[in-house]
């Protein structure tokens, strides 16, 4: 599904047909999928309001308008019948339900990055909240939602909140002011904090290992530290410092390559497929000798909100691997391998790194960098992938399919699937 | 007499000046300063002239005369005069005393050179001796200088040390100056946040009132029908229930969750146990017997036993599978004993390889080295010994191969050989001679035996004949068929086969003997000889036949002499 301005397209994966189009009152804003993939919700957060539309029941249709209260932020619950929509202001969140018309108000959320978190099978709901100056998270069981515990966090300005993969347990952590992260269990019990320093800029993101077995929290210090579910201590810490020294690790650098034309062929006016690859520089990788050095920025001290540290996080599927992005360096792609807790291969591009993520069934990273390029990463090797097409494709952010047979690749204006082949074995 | 002295005054003189110009020479090349000490005062040469004329004048002759005899005799020297109160002088005395005199003028002289070279030597030692002192000085203040100048450097670096500790300190402090600062900030800045916040929730908890109160229509949720529940079910109204119901599944997804955990931990640590009991195993059975030493044994003897006790009950309970902290404890425990053990038993051997290697002595070592070698040594000598034996023979064997150059040698060889072969040979004749002689009389025995038999035959078949006429004539009606011809051969056969076979037995026993004694193809025709006699026997069984009986005598003979034929070949 993609939305345009204020019009929604339904298309099918394998073939990019047009399956529905659907209207709506004003430019959408968010659009997501319902999670049995049913319905689909468009906010439009100018007007407050928010159209779900059917996939079965193309005539059916549904309004939400917050009226004066407003909309800021709009998602669905788990189980794809009700919707959250955060008012304005963080006033409130309003539960609106599908099924029986009801609505339920949380009070007091909390206006941070990721203030509502739902486990992975969809029973709970986290939801951080802040009254009188004080942070508090409240447990939602999502089937009726019925306040399941409420308690105080230690936390100065809490800042976000993630579900472990087993349901089981609930990381918050501070603000970068502080580097505090705390863990609690399912029924509110405080497991454990940890504190790496003081007084320095602390977390920036973190990361479930998709067996709840690490959790790994990376921070504006350029480093990622990892702390096992069982003593919930620090069992290794990652650093990511700008000359690769180690011998077993692999860069791989990606290299322009110009293609080479033969002028006796050319004809005029030259073809417009010719046209395109001949003005557009294809890329490969080569693998650079260790040490290497990698391009180093360094941020303005000053401003707020500095690029540096830790920023982006994910683990593989399987658990083997980490994938981290050094914002100080922000052409490389760090790839650990958790097995060994070693880093195992850098993936060194020309731009700088937009995005990057892992295939949902195979060790398989896909990273984009804002180039026409998409460059695929697995344990075997790499490679970068030029978009066919006429112009440029910038590709921002990416997102793959469930089954990981194919992606989608969204420029500012476009967007194309680029499809993987599986091998025949 | 005063003629006399006159003249010889002249020459003493003049010899004295020469020996006072010598020694006035010696004395001005002597050092400034010794010629000072010891320059006499003596007039010039020409003042000395002047001088000895001076003291003895034709005036005062006598005088001088008596002060001269004076003054010897004063000096221990016989008196000049010939007689005492004469005036006479005594010639010889006074050439006696002159020559005395000029004796001791010499050894004056010498002992004056040996005082002066002494002098030397003195002045050139204190000058060596000077400038040692001089040249130590020197050093002395040099060193010095260098102390005093080490003594700066030091105090410069030690200020300089303290300086630095003093900028650490300060560094410090400022840390923790800034470190305070900053916590002071961070208190005032949550601070503030704090208020700011209360206002802004004060602000919004105005605008929900407002939000709230102006009841908007257009808060409202137009739906085009329900939907259906995702999991079908009825939507259900909260009650208490409902809320213990759900305390009580996040429970049990809490327990399961940790349920599973700790499944999981027991799996591990019983792998755990497993490994750390095949390492203990492992470890007693590479640790030597301990034996050897006594002493330690006696500290870890009784420990060990009861250790090992203990696993033994350990072992055969399988408690290894429960977790109690005690069964615990002591397998970490025993595990940890015998790691030590083992630890201190590698090092004990590589302390005797290091010695071995560096070749410090100790007892065992010692004792274990001279064996090693002392074999060493044996087996070398022995390696040496049968090389030298090898040696010896294969130059034997060499000589004995090739020819040597000696024919008396080689025809002594030869002989001896030849003389070997020789004596064998006369004892094989005579063996085949007597051999010979037997069959000889064996020979005429079975002559004479033939011979016999010859007769015995004839009676024989008369008798047969006139009895196979009997019965031939008894019989007649009875027998048709004509097996007289095979019969009476064979009858006759048969008895005469008896005797042959009991001769053939004999001569068979001897051509055996004698076949043993000579050489193998000769043994070979025995056999042979001796099939056809005993074939006979088993052919003619039934009864003897006159007709066969001739043949039969007949063929013996050439049996026997085919027999005797090959015996000869």
């Amino acid at each position: 599904a993609s939305c345009v301005q204020y019009r929604l397209v339904v298309r099918d994966v394998r073939s990019l047909q047009v399956l529905q189009l659907y209207t709506c009152l004003d430019q959408i804003q968010h659009m997501e999928w319902s999670s049995d993939s049913l319905f689909i919700l468009c906010a439009m957060y100018k007007r407050g309001i928010v159209q779900v539309w059917s996939l079965e029941q193309p005539d059916w249709h549904c309004k939400i308008d917050e009226g004066s209260a407003g909309l800021v932020a709009s998602c669905w619950s788990p189980d794809g019948r009700h919707i959250l929509n955060t008012t304005e202001f963080h006033l409130r969140i309003t539960v609106w339900s599908l099924c029986t018309k009801s609505v339920s108000y949380i009070k007091y959320p909390k206006a941070c990055q990721q203030g509502v978190a739902f486990t992975k099978d969809g029973r709970y709901m986290a939801v951080a909240e802040r009254r009188d100056c004080k942070d508090f998270i409240s447990i939602f069981v999502c089937s009726d939602w019925q306040l399941l515990r409420h308690f105080d966090t230690e936390t100065q300005d809490l800042f976000g909140i993630e579900w472990a993969p087993n349901g089981c347990v609930l990381a918050a952590w501070d603000t970068c002011l502080e580097y505090k992260i705390l863990l609690y269990s399912l029924d509110g019990r405080l497991l454990s904090t940890y504190r790496a320093y003081e007084w320095s800029l602390g977390i920036k993101s973190i990361a479930w290992s998709p067996s709840s077995q690490f959790l790994a929290v990376g921070s504006y210090d350029e480093k990622v530290r990892i702390l096992n579910h069982v003593t919930w201590k620090k069992v290794t810490e990652f650093e990511h410092p700008a000359t690769i020294a180690n011998t077993k690790t692999i860069v791989y650098k990606e290299v322009e390559k110009s293609p080479s034309v033969e002028t006796e062929r050319l004809s005029f006016p030259p073809p417009r497929a010719l046209a395109s690859s001949l003005f557009s520089t294809q890329s490969k990788y080569d693998v650079s000798q260790v040490p290497v050095s990698l391009q180093y920025v360094k941020p303005a001290a000053d401003r707020a909100n500095p690029k540096m540290g830790i920023g982006m996080l994910a683990f593989s599927p399987d658990n083997c691997f980490l994938a981290t992005r050094n914002d100080n360096i922000p052409n490389a792609v760090w790839i650990w391998d958790i097995q060994k807790l070693k880093l195992l291969v850098v993936l060194e591009q020309l731009c700088a790194i937009q995005s990057f993520q892992w295939d949902p069934r195979q060790p398989r990273l896909a990273v984009c960098t804002g180039s026409n390029k998409v460059y695929v990463w697995s344990p075997a090797g790499c490679v970068s992938v030029q978009v066919p097409g006429e112009g440029d494709f910038q590709i921002v952010s990416l997102s793959w399919h469930a089954s990981g047979d194919s992606m989608v690749l969204l420029s500012k204006e476009n967007f194309c699937v680029c499809y993987l082949e599986r091998e025949e074995v | 007499m005063g003629d006399w002295k006159t003249i010889t005054v002249p020459v003493l003189s003049s010899d004295s000046k020469n020996i006072f110009q010598h020694t006035s020479d010696k004395k001005i090349s002597s050092p400034s300063m010794n010629s000072q000490v010891l320059r006499l005062p003596l007039p010039s040469s020409k003042s000395m002239h002047n001088f000895f004329s001076a003291f003895c004048t034709e005036e005062n002759i006598e005088q001088s005369i008596s002060y001269l005899n004076r003054e010897l005799t004063t000096l221990g020297f016989p008196s000049i005069y010939a007689e005492s109160k004469g005036k006479e002088l005594n010639l010889i005395s006074i050439i006696n005393c002159m020559n005395e005199l000029l004796v001791l003028q010499h050894k004056n002289l010498r002992a004056q050179e040996e005082v002066e070279m002494q002098h030397l030597k003195l002045g050139s030692d204190m000058d060596h001796l000077q400038n040692c002192y001089a040249k130590l000085k020197e050093q002395l203040e040099s060193s010095k200088r260098e102390i005093v100048g080490l003594q700066e450097r030091d105090r410069q670096l030690q200020s300089k040390n303290r300086n630095l500790h003093q900028l650490l300190k300060n560094e410090k402090d400022e840390v923790q100056k800034l470190q305070n600062i900053i916590s002071s900030r961070a208190t005032q800045y949550n601070h503030d946040m704090k208020r700011k916040e209360r206002e802004y929730n004060k602000l919004k908890e105005r605008l929900h009132q407002l939000v709230m109160n102006k009841k908007d229509k257009k808060i409202a949720m137009e739906v085009l029908n329900y939907v259906g529940r995702a999991d079908g079910k009825r939507g259900a109204w909260r009650t208490d229930k409902t809320e213990a119901r759900n305390e009580e599944e996040m429970y049990k997804v809490l327990l399961s969750d940790y349920e599973q955990r700790q499944k999981q931990l027991l799996v591990e640590n019983a792998e755990l146990k497993k490994v750390l009991q095949q390492m203990k195993k492992e470890i007693i059975s590479l640790l030597p017997p301990q034996k050897q030493k006594p002493k330690e044994r006696s500290e870890d003897g009784p420990v060990l036993s009861d250790l090992e006790e203990d696993i033994g009950e350990l072992n055969k309970e399988n408690m290894w599978e429960l977790s109690c902290e005690t069964v615990r404890e002591q397998l970490t425990n025993s595990i940890r004993k015998q790691w030590r053990m083992l630890k201190n038993h590698v090092e004990k051997l590589d302390n005797q390889v290091s010695r071995v290697h560096s070749g410090a002595l100790n007892d065992k070592d010692v004792i274990s080295r001279e064996d090693h070698e002392l074999e060493t040594e044996k087996l070398e000598l022995e390696i040496q010994q049968c090389k030298e034996m090898i040696k010896t023979q294969q130059q034997l064997l060499q000589q004995q191969l090739m020819s040597p150059c000696d024919d008396d040698t080689t025809l002594l060889l030869q002989d001896c050989y030849l003389l070997e072969e020789r004596e064998r040979l006369q004892e094989e004749w005579r063996l085949f001679q007597e051999q010979k002689k037997n069959f000889e009389k064996e020979r005429r025995s079975f002559t004479e035996a033939a011979i016999r038999l010859g007769l015995e035959r004839k009676a024989f078949e008369e008798d047969r004949g006139t009895w196979l006429k009997q019965q031939f004539l008894s019989m007649s009606t009875d027998y048709k068929h004509s097996e007289n011809v095979t019969t009476p051969s064979a009858f006759l056969g048969s008895n005469l086969t008896v005797n042959v076979y009991l001769l053939g037995s004999e001569q068979d026993n001897r051509l055996v003997k004698s076949a043993s004694q000579q050489r193998k193809p000769h043994r070979v025709s025995s056999p042979v000889s001796a099939e056809p006699w005993q074939t006979s026997p088993y052919i003619t069984h039934n009864s003897s036949n006159a007709a066969s009986k001739k043949p039969a005598a007949d063929s013996k003979p050439n049996q026997w002499v085919g027999s005797d034929k090959e015996e000869t070949e």
